[in-house]
């Protein structure tokens, strides 16, 4: 994996952002939510090293801790979507048309809106908190899920050792836990890490408008939304939180692509970057 | 199967609002809540029905075009969505352009100098832009273009009767919107290329003699565009859907700033017929791209009968 540049840079960035998610406390010079009323909006200076934001707080600190509900948010809602993915797909792939039918349409049903409207829509009434939005996004994103482990397991059954199995007289749940299920997790490790940035991504986005991840919590969305309303007297909130959310997609991005080449050979080449 | 996929979406628009804890009239009117309003909250959502009532009242009302009337500006709300549903189409379509025109040749640049350094550049390239957010890449525009240097406009949709001020407007957001977009078509235009490059009777052109430049546009060109057609379709829906933001961030008239504004409203019943206006045009276009990719390759018809 490291013998590619690509790779290696967002292993690096990946390595970074999960020691600042650990050592938050420790590399935050200040406390996230603590005022400095007499320094509001501050350029980047040796006492606030990316400056302040409307109230005073220091932008890095907030950043630092940010990084920890992005991460929580993001390893959460892809668990969720994993879980539910994965007992919709498997039902689906091995229960029989009638019910595969059934689950194939209330996906379809799901994946008819976009994400983000679908989640908005959701958020909108069940109201904004970190709980509700890892739901909402795990909710969101299980369709995707359910269709690869649904298509995986209908490749799978039809191995002669599944056959072998079968014949022997074993049980359903035991062919679909013991046997399938080990068989189709690469592809869904894979899935997991490219999701993740773009969940990182998502959950920024769903705060920046005010639907996400209440403040004063220091969240990325919520810097860039602050950023906004006060963009024409100071740019440096917006600037710094789009170049952390810029960094950490792609550094999450580049491992996830790594990832993929060594898990599934098939594909490398193809995208090679 | 669409039509049962449109029924489910609408069931489960209907029937949505019951997630909210509580009684959903109060609950959205708040403080507003006077008995009046509040009946005519409940009788636009129908919760004073049993919940199949409510489903197939909301069904009807729709394949008669009626989405009910606005609970505070007692307009219709479908003359609502229709003033800004044009607006969100305009900029979905400008954004496809812009990711069309800068990331196809890119892709195509890329595909026909493989492992060159301008290749690898754009791969660089590509893979930042797919993995800018949208909104970040809408508020660093913003903030460079409309608050920095002030050459082009941050809010709003200009002026409609003027095309140029118009055009002027729609220039931010919908670069903004299409970022993602050309780093997403360059990498798909080259793999597909690169997978046409490898074909026999591209290998048989090439023995035959003829040129570079010819083999890449008269052959290898029209067979890489099928997969990039199937993607731009899924495009015009998530562009709209990413409209959200965008939209938000110029505080441009749309689809994505009424429900926005609908929500921090608490104005449901505007807000559903948003989401359900949007989530149709998905399936449309999602319905329209499978029809024309059928065209374009016999092949999928023949396979899927």
């Amino acid at each position: 994996m490291l013998r590619r540049p690509l790779g290696a840079l967002g292993f690096i960035i990946v390595w970074v952002f999960s020691l600042v998610v650990i050592f938050a406390p420790i590399i935050a010079p200040y406390d996230p939510e603590a005022l400095d009323i007499p320094h509001l909006f501050e350029g980047p200076s040796s006492t606030y090293l990316l400056g302040t934001d409307h109230l005073g707080r220091d932008i890095l600190s907030r950043l630092v801790f940010g990084s920890r509900i992005a991460l929580v948010t993001a390893l959460s809602s892809v668990g969720i979507a994993l879980v539910l993915g994965l007992i919709l797909g498997l039902i689906s792939g091995y229960g029989g048309s009638t019910i595969d039918n059934i689950i194939l349409v209330i996906l379809d049903s799901i994946q008819a809106f976009p994400a983000v409207i679908l989640a908005l829509a959701i958020l909108s009434l069940l109201g904004p908190s970190l709980l509700n939005v890892i739901l909402v996004i795990g909710f969101t994103w299980s369709p995707g899920y359910a269709r690869v482990v649904r298509a995986q397991v209908l490749s799978v059954k039809e191995n002669t050792y599944i056959e072998a199995e079968r014949s022997i007289g074993a049980s359903r749940k035991r062919i679909v836990l013991i046997h399938i299920l080990p068989n189709i997790l690469a592809p869904l490790v894979i899935l997991v890490a490219m999701d993740i940035p773009i969940v990182i991504a998502f959950e920024a986005g769903l705060t920046f408008l005010g639907l996400g991840v209440p403040p004063p919590t220091p969240s990325w969305g919520a810097i860039l939304s602050e950023g906004f309303n006060f963009i024409r007297m100071s740019p440096w909130s917006i600037a710094w939180a789009s170049l952390t959310l810029m960094l950490t997609t792609l550094g999450f991005t580049l491992f996830g692509e790594a990832l993929r080449d060594v898990l599934d050979p098939r594909f490398s080449g193809l995208w090679r970057a | 199967m669409t039509i049962i996929v449109l029924l489910v979406v609408i069931t489960i628009l209907a029937l949505l609002v019951h997630i909210v804890p509580g009684d959903p009239a109060r609950i959205f009117l708040g403080q507003r809540a006077n008995p009046e309003l509040l009946a005519r909250f409940r009788s636009a959502m129908d919760l004073d029905q049993p919940a199949h009532i409510q489903v197939i009242r909301f069904l009807w009302r729709i394949l008669h075009g009626d989405l009910g009337i606005d609970l505070f500006t007692k307009r219709p709300i479908i003359d609502n969505i229709g003033d800004v549903l044009p607006h969100t189409i305009i900029l979905a379509f400008t954004s496809l352009l812009f990711a069309v025109i800068v990331g196809i040749p890119l892709g195509v640049y890329s595909a026909s100098h493989p492992d060159s350094w301008a290749d690898r550049l754009t791969a660089i390239i590509s893979i930042s832009f797919i993995t800018i957010p949208n909104y970040v890449g809408g508020l660093i525009l913003l903030l460079i273009f409309a608050v920095g240097l002030q050459v082009l406009p941050s809010l709003g949709v200009g002026d409609k009767g003027n095309p140029i001020d118009y055009a002027r407007h729609l220039i931010l957001p919908s670069i903004a919107l299409a970022i993602p977009w050309i780093g997403y078509l360059a990498r798909l235009v080259r793999t597909s290329l690169l997978e046409v490059f490898n074909a026999d009777y591209i290998r048989s052109a090439r023995a035959a003699g003829i040129s570079e430049v010819k083999i890449l546009y008269k052959y290898a060109l029209k067979n890489a565009f099928i997969p990039t057609m199937a993607v731009l379709g899924v495009g015009i829906g998530n562009l709209m859907g990413g409209a959200v933001f965008i939209e938000v961030i110029f505080n441009r008239p749309g689809m994505g700033t009424l429900i926005y504004n609908a929500i921090k409203m608490r104005n449901y019943p505007l807000v559903r017929s948003g989401v359900l206006v949007v989530a149709l045009l998905f399936i449309l276009t999602n319905l329209l791209t499978d029809f024309i990719y059928t065209l374009l390759d016999p092949r999928i018809q023949i396979e899927r009968k």
